[in-house]
């Protein structure tokens, strides 16, 4: 008998119901500003990944010939040399590469600690989430610099590229506060929620709750916080390497490039020129981005 | 208010001492004291002064020491000793910082000050314009104010305004009558970033306090568009503002490394990264302790000014 009921409902048309997501894409999209900035920062990443590969000098080579001298064609030093006669569009692909990693890897910590730590106290709540937060509070209290410059020389490596994971987790590990107490303020509210109760009045089950409807409400301030947080880690590893505790050479970063530069200012302005408009470009594109990605996921703009 | 002013005074007590201990243990952690340095100490005279200073003990101990002070000595934390330097010989921590401390305040509460007047009045601006060329403009400064280290912006206003343009000192201070001169490009380059921050809040949250229905009532009732943003719409547009500026300001008061450096100021910000990489485990404590000192106290104050400038918590 079955087989004889045709199916003849008409298919339902597809209107499509907009993803959250694809909401939100579409006005990220709509912002001029947050687009160009995607771009910027999509190119820059590219320039970071491949520039090493395909620029014709290394970072670390030097032309004992020509040091500190002016943008030219000849030899193709178009950016000119450092004091050690060291190639500068290459020295500044290579600060750009690292200054974005520290910048991604460090803010990976301080999301993965602050998230989970945040999140763990506020859906506990009670005793464990006071506990938790009085412990935030203490940190909080105790400055940045004097927690880096702790953290950076209880462990100590020879190896450049160990030091420099080290600086990841260093402030990494300071980032992570504020990121807890967002995450913590953000599941506190929104268990209490008039939507999470009518899913749950809806029968939605504990899983679908937190999928459908808090997660998306907290993914916004978290990535929000995330492309905004990478600028400021930036800065700061600008800061270590101005105190002489960031990035060693002969590796590099924007910071250490500027620090460098700004010694030279007088004598050779293209060392400070060019690091300097390569940070500003940069950080100015991921703050672009982090705004518009703020409107785009904002629940509110719906 | 009062009442709850003072509960959480006697609450930060506690806290005081919590992190006091954290920053004690984790400074010990660091390999290396301040004896232990490239000055070729005899080991014999070395380790003579570690007894002096008591940092052959155990941590724990040392804490106690640090806090309650010996019984043959006296001092410590609670008859108000901050200890001796263990870097600069015949120097007591109190004294450093009772000298340095002045000129990291002024700087600080300068540049608080400076940044909140340009930096909500801005913001105020940006939001009345939204998404006008004004609006642009003012944020991409404002962006772009937090874009440059100040170890970079703090040189090039040397180099122009101080050396080229012979306008302002480029460094150093002076306690005269043209002290004040001394003071202003390290107050800008510390503002900038301040300035910054406090813009792009205020014009976030005075789009949304125009939106808001307290707002739409004080336009409905007829008063004049003045009176309805500067009298209405700010109070509650500041909120953010004050939560913010309260732990910024501990941070900027507790000096900066890079301003003083850079400018060459005797202030605590400098000492304190010193300190810090020396391992004067004293005077390292003394700078955390006035900085969480600071943390608390402007903390509170932001709350308190907080309630005071919401008008739903006014009649409670």
């Amino acid at each position: 008998m079955s087989d004889i009921l045709i199916d003849d409902t008409p298919q339902p048309l597809a209107v499509k119901g907009r993803s959250l997501w694809e909401d939100a894409r579409r006005r990220l999209m709509r912002n001029p500003a947050a687009v160009t900035s995607l771009y910027v920062v999509a190119i820059l990443v590219l320039i970071a990944v491949f520039g090493p590969v395909l620029w014709i000098h290394k970072y670390d080579t030097i032309f004992r010939d020509s040091v500190s001298i002016a943008p030219t064609w000849t030899d193709w030093h178009i950016l000119g040399t450092d004091t050690e006669g060291r190639d500068m569009v290459a020295r500044l692909i290579l600060g750009l590469g690292i200054s974005m990693l520290v910048g991604l890897a460090a803010t990976i910590v301080a999301l993965t600690i602050g998230v989970l730590w945040g999140a763990v106290a506020g859906f506990i709540g009670g005793w464990v989430d006071d506990a938790m937060m009085r412990f935030v509070d203490v940190l909080y209290a105790i400055p940045f610099v004097f927690f880096v410059i702790v953290l950076m020389t209880v462990v100590q490596f020879d190896d450049p590229v160990l030091n420099l994971v080290l600086i990841f987790c260093a402030i990494g590990a300071v980032e992570w506060l504020t990121m807890a107490r967002i995450v913590r303020g953000q599941t506190l509210s929104l268990r209490q929620k008039e939507f999470v109760e009518a899913a749950r009045a809806a029968g939605a089950k504990p899983l679908q709750i937190v999928l459908r409807h808090v997660v998306p409400n907290v993914v916004g301030p978290v990535v929000v916080f995330a492309t905004l947080n990478i600028p400021v880690i930036i800065l700061a590893e600008s800061f270590l390497s101005f105190i002489g505790l960031g990035v060693q050479e002969p590796l590099t970063s924007l910071g250490s490039l500027l620090s460098a530069g700004k010694d030279q200012m007088t004598t050779a302005p293209w060392m400070l020129i060019a690091p300097a408009a390569t940070m500003l470009i940069t950080l100015l594109a991921l703050n672009f981005l982090g705004d518009g990605l703020r409107d785009a996921l904002d629940p509110k703009e719906r | 208010m009062l009442a709850q002013a003072v509960r959480r005074l006697a609450l930060a007590i506690p806290t005081l001492f919590a992190i006091i201990a954290a920053a004690f243990v984790l400074m010990h952690l660091a390999p290396g004291g301040p004896f232990t340095s490239e000055r070729q100490v005899p080991h014999e005279i070395e380790r003579r002064l570690e007894a002096e200073y008591g940092l052959n003990l155990p941590v724990e101990q040392q804490l106690l020491r640090y806090i309650f002070g010996t019984k043959e000595r006296g001092g410590g934390l609670i008859r108000g000793d901050l200890g001796p330097s263990m870097t600069y010989k015949d120097k007591n921590v109190g004294d450093i910082i009772a000298e340095g401390a002045p000129t990291s305040a002024i700087l600080g509460l300068s540049a608080m000050a400076l940044a909140l007047a340009i930096g909500t009045f801005l913001g105020v601006i940006a939001a009345l314009r939204q998404n006008k060329s004004q609006d642009y403009l003012i944020m991409a400064l404002a962006i772009a104010g937090v874009c440059l280290p100040p170890l970079v912006v703090g040189p090039i206003m040397q180099l122009f305004l101080g050396v080229q343009w012979q306008l302002l000192p480029t460094a150093g201070l002076h306690r005269d009558e043209y002290g004040l001169r001394y003071l202003i490009l390290p107050i800008f380059t510390l503002s900038l970033p301040i300035i910054a921050v406090v813009s792009r809040l205020m014009r976030a949250s005075m789009i949304e306090a125009l939106r808001s229905n307290a707002i739409r009532t004080a336009r409905a009732k007829g008063l004049p568009e003045r009176q309805v943003i500067w009298r209405h719409a700010l109070p509650i547009a500041m909120l953010p503002i004050v939560s913010y500026a309260g732990p910024a300001l501990a941070g900027v008061m507790a000096g900066s490394f890079v301003i003083e450096t850079v400018f060459a100021l005797p202030g605590i910000g400098k000492q304190f990264v010193l300190a810090a990489q020396q391992r004067d485990y004293t005077l390292v404590m003394g700078v955390v302790l006035i900085y969480s000192f600071l943390i608390i106290l402007l903390n509170l104050a932001a709350d308190l000014t907080y309630r005071a400038l919401d008008p739903r918590s006014r009649t409670a």
